[in-house]
């Protein structure tokens, strides 16, 4: 192998350095066979000639990735063109490409539309309540002494890292019609606050609105940590003398904020932004459960109605692939946006 | 300083402190609440009045929990499988990520850019539009029903972010240090086993825990992949999902099990949130 390369001397000057600190830089240039090395060093000198290392080390992850993630997008571009269901998977009958016919089927289904319109309603309230609350709290922290700081991050955390199978089944024991502490609260509540006996034994999962405002509610309090810890961390590379200028010009906290606070972190809220709508849009555990597990079918998300298209009998893949390809495609162009976000903020280097 | 300022002062200060405390009890409630559920007894569950603590606490529906009275297999089983797919899953995809790292960190070589806008992107896409395929893929390749082929997904959905960070890593080590070392004769090999490997240490343990949270949480592909009848396969998250659909009255034991699964994590957490912070702000990581 070294014989070989050996023609084309020279090619960089790290691989020659490298030879020549192994001594064999003549061995090398030489035509016979550099006996004095092992295999394993003639294929060191080999990779580092040819500047291969870095390519050697990406493979096991190009591989897996690729293999796992990359050919699995490509596939479901494949199937949202292709008749793939049961017959197809089982292998007795052949998949035919149907065009887009997947498409039209589904851009004709009422049930569609209607679990579009939730997925984009649900991230258009959770979105600016996240990022307000989560704000607000970050503004909070740096705020607030360190004891109480502490405390109140230390909450912050506990929500943040509740894994998401907990925090459903957790927040359905709160809705709980039977013995769920919030109707009880609820019915408590005086009447002129929206309170009173009709709340006692409301359900919370049996219609769309009620269901999303239980998941709202959960999804702000799993997404705000995220936010006020990130603002928090933005804020403490503000100079404190700007916003003690401001103070002394007269300036009052909510015109402090918007004129020097949110231009200077403007970066990480643009991210932060973009991060919020990707997880909000494509919700699926959370609701997965709280919705009763594809029971009822007009409190769809667009993520659980591509699901179910694939795993309730019959199974559609061909169907299922169309939705997923557009809820993915939806997703992409707001990534893109985040990627640009984060090329501008210097993540990529 | 006036009385009067002085007083405005306290107020403020006692303002944000009651705010910061409104915050904390509000955001700690549904977690003390599954707690303090997971110890009640029936009777009190049922009771129309809740209590905020237990007033008779009791251990049964731990009991129950962990013999398996209520599901007909212990919680053990369920741990095991978790821990055994999770520990995995991270030990294999820390080393594939360490060695992406270490080429994105040390080398300039072509796509190392694209490559790395490639990470971004791929953490971005869906799973529940990717479970389809892998579905599928996967059926074919008998791997459905089978704790391995979850151990390759979770490596395979962990990597992306797990590069990402630990190329953060890896870059901040100086260069100075592996160049001095390779000028005292230490080949490629030694220089990244003595000099950046150790360096970079602190930061596979920070990426491990972000793999190991992702696999021991995952539930798409679990609840996909394992088939509800095959129960003695299923993963902490699934059981508790399943536990939850099947004994939908049955609180205490329901809020136990929940407890059993996320305490841990909880606990975990709070132990090494200070070495979390920095890792929380600098990579994106899918929640």
């Amino acid at each position: 192998m070294v014989k070989t390369e050996s023609r084309r001397p020279g090619r960089s000057s790290s691989a020659g350095a490298v030879a020549g600190r192994l001594g064999t830089r003549r061995l090398l240039k030489s035509r016979p066979r550099p006996t004095g090395l092992t295999r394993r060093q003639r294929a060191a000198i080999w990779i580092r000639r040819h500047g291969i290392a870095p390519y050697l080390l990406l493979i096991p992850a190009t591989a897996v990735i690729g293999g796992l993630i990359l050919w699995p997008t490509v596939q479901i571009g494949l199937f949202s063109f292709q008749n793939y269901g049961l017959m197809q998977v089982i292998g007795v009958q052949p998949a035919q490409w149907v065009g887009f016919g997947n498409y039209s089927q589904i851009l004709a289904d009422p049930e569609f539309w209607l679990s579009l319109r939730i997925s984009l309603l649900f991230a258009g309230v959770v979105v600016p309540l996240t990022m307000v609350f989560g704000t607000l709290v970050g503004l909070l922290l740096s705020r607030l002494g360190k004891k109480m700081a502490a405390f109140v991050s230390l909450s912050a955390l506990l929500a943040w890292a509740t894994p998401a199978v907990s925090a459903s089944v957790i927040f359905a024991w709160l809705v709980d019609p039977d013995g769920g502490v919030v109707d009880w609260t609820l019915s408590k509540v005086p009447s002129w606050l929206g309170g009173g006996p009709q709340w006692a034994q409301f359900s919370w999962t049996n219609a769309a609105l009620p269901a999303y405002t239980v998941l709202t509610v959960m999804l702000v309090w799993t997404g705000f940590p995220f936010i006020a810890v990130t603002v928090l961390a933005g804020l403490r590379t503000i100079p404190a003398e700007l916003h003690e200028a401001a103070r002394v010009d007269g300036a009052g906290p909510w015109r402090s904020f918007w004129r020097i606070t949110y231009p200077l972190l403007k970066p990480v809220f643009l991210v932060l932004l973009l991060l919020s709508i990707i997880w909000d849009f494509g919700v699926f555990t959370q609701a997965y459960i709280i919705t009763g597990s594809l029971g009822n079918r007009d409190e769809y998300n667009l993520g659980l109605y591509e699901y179910s298209r694939a795993f309730t009998q019959p199974p559609a893949y061909g169907t299922a692939s169309a939705i997923a390809l557009i809820l993915t495609l939806i997703l992409l162009v707001i990534t893109v946006g985040y990627v640009r976000a984060s090329v501008k903020q210097g993540a990529i280097r | 300083m006036t009385t009067a300022r002085l007083t405005r002062r306290v107020a403020r200060k006692g303002l944000l402190n009651l705010a910061g405390l409104v915050v904390a009890l509000v955001t700690l409630f549904p977690v003390l609440w599954m707690i303090s559920t997971a110890f009640k007894p029936p009777a009190e569950i049922l009771n129309l009045t809740p209590h905020p603590v237990p007033l008779h606490p009791t251990l049964a529906n731990f009991r129950d929990v962990i013999n398996g009275s209520v599901i007909g297999m212990p919680y053990w089983n369920f741990l095991k499988n978790s821990l055994f797919i999770t520990i995995s899953a991270v030990a294999i995809s820390s080393l594939i990520a360490l060695l992406a790292a270490v080429a994105l960190a040390r080398f300039r070589f072509r796509f190392r850019t694209t490559y790395a806008v490639m990470l971004l992107i791929v953490q971005m896409l869906p799973q529940q539009a990717l479970v389809i395929a892998l579905f599928i893929d996967f059926r074919s390749l008998k791997l459905l029903d089978s704790l391995a082929g979850l151990i390759a997904i979770y490596t395979a959905f962990a990597l992306p972010v797990t590069i990402w960070m630990l190329r953060n890593f890896a870059a901040a080590v100086p260069r100075d240090l592996e160049e001095a070392a390779a000028i005292d004769g230490a080949g490629a090999w030694t220089v990244f086993w003595r000099i950046l490997f150790p360096l970079v240490t602190p930061g596979l343990v920070a990426t491990s825990v972000f793999a190991f949270i992702f696999a021991y949480n995952e539930f798409v592909f679990a609840l996909t992949f394992i088939s509800p009848s095959d129960t003695a396969k299923f993963t902490l998250p699934l059981y508790v999902q399943y536990f939850y659909g099947r004994n939908g009255a049955n609180w205490g034991a329901i809020m136990a099990a929940s407890t059993l699964f996320t305490v841990p994590v909880l606990a975990f957490f709070v132990l090494i949130q200070r070495r979390l912070a920095s890792g929380l702000v600098a990579g994106a990581v899918k929640g």
